[in-house]
């Protein structure tokens, strides 16, 4: 449990830097971004912070490695057949608890 | 079309991003709770950053009491997209949209919105802005609502397998458009390979997940954006389904 004055202390600083970005380019650009380097560079990153913050924290975001990575491999096949992002998620979650009640039968 | 049909447009377009908001945020209650935070906490966060990724990410730096420039650096990599689409918006925004409404359109450009926004054939008029974002402000708020107070009366078993739904979602995002985009694919793979080097590597152990995420991304992007620049028209094609996180 953290202090609430240091909660409101971050909340405001996350916020607040969440929503400069959003906020100046729609009130200041009227013009479009011209640079190539600039619009790649931006097209890039959304994929790689997700995939950076996914991989490896999705091992341990369940109880045991073992759901973490089935589940894991649960997403990446109906990604493939690219399937609705809802859909994913539930595919996900259920073969994680299929897996964790499987072990819980097993012990 | 009259102000009162092209809100109603609005509400209906929001609704489905309303629904899909509902879970995610879901998920995250649950997350925040079991990290630590209350119940009001987390709704606060929702309601004032409305962005997933960001919020995932911002949480643990602040119940970890990492310092507050790693919040900064963190948000401003991982939110850094919303300004492309702020700029796309920005540009099909009417010319009868009042100025000051431009700061609250701001604070709801998301993924989804930006998406169903940006596929208007007309121009993007006040009103329907308006029913636009209502809903899927309020799914936001309600899910995260729900997941926090209900991740605390959930089996355990339960809340271990929610935990993993908002990973899965990054991963829907991430694949389909690496499925037809070798380059895409690469990047995601070169940030995964970083990502794990920080992660495994005891020399690296003791950089924070919020650094790691921002020197993985800002390595893997800029290699990217020099080894394969994206095409102008492209670009414009793939804005349009840049994808929801």
């Amino acid at each position: 449990m953290i202090d609430t004055g240091v909660f409101f202390l971050y909340l405001a600083v996350m916020a607040g830097v969440t929503y400069l970005i959003r906020m100046l380019p729609l009130v200041l650009c009227k013009e479009k971004i011209k640079s190539r380097f600039v619009k790649s560079f931006l097209y890039y990153v959304p994929y790689a912070v997700l995939s950076a913050m996914t991989i490896p924290a999705i091992f341990y975001s369940t109880s045991y490695f073992l759901s973490a990575v089935l589940g894991l491999c649960a997403a990446v096949v109906l990604s493939l057949f690219e399937k609705k992002l809802l859909t994913v998620a539930i595919g996900a979650c259920s073969t994680v608890f299929i897996v964790e009640y499987v072990m819980k039968l097993m012990n | 079309m009259t102000n009162k049909q092209l809100f109603n447009k609005g509400l209906r377009d929001g609704l489905p991003i309303c629904l899909g908001y509902l879970s995610v945020s879901f998920a995250f209650g649950i997350f925040t709770v079991g990290l630590g935070l209350s119940v009001w906490q987390a709704i606060l966060i929702s309601m004032t950053n409305v962005t997933s990724a960001g919020q995932l990410a911002g949480v643990p730096i602040m119940v970890g009491g990492l310092p507050l420039v790693e919040m900064v650096l963190t948000q401003f990599v991982i939110n850094l997209r919303y300004s492309l689409m702020s700029v796309s918006m920005s540009q099909k925004l009417s010319k009868k949209v009042l100025f000051r409404f431009r700061f609250l359109f701001a604070f709801m450009v998301t993924d989804e919105i930006f998406a169903v926004s940006i596929s208007q054939k007309e121009d993007l008029e006040t009103p329907y802005m308006l029913g636009l974002i209502a809903t899927p402000f309020l799914g936001w708020t309600a899910g995260t609502a729900l997941g926090a107070i209900a991740g605390d009366v959930l089996p355990s078993m339960v809340v271990s397998a929610l935990g993993i739904a908002l990973y899965a979602m990054f991963v829907a995002i991430i694949i389909p458009p690496a499925k037809k985009n070798k380059a895409v694919a690469g990047c995601c793979l070169l940030a995964m390979a970083l990502s794990c080097l920080f992660y495994y590597v005891p020399a690296f152990s003791k950089i924070s997940q919020g650094i790691s995420i921002i020197v993985c991304a800002l390595v893997s992007g800029v290699i990217f954006a020099v080894a394969f620049p994206v095409a102008d028209e492209e670009n414009e094609a793939d804005g349009k389904k840049e994808v929801p996180a």
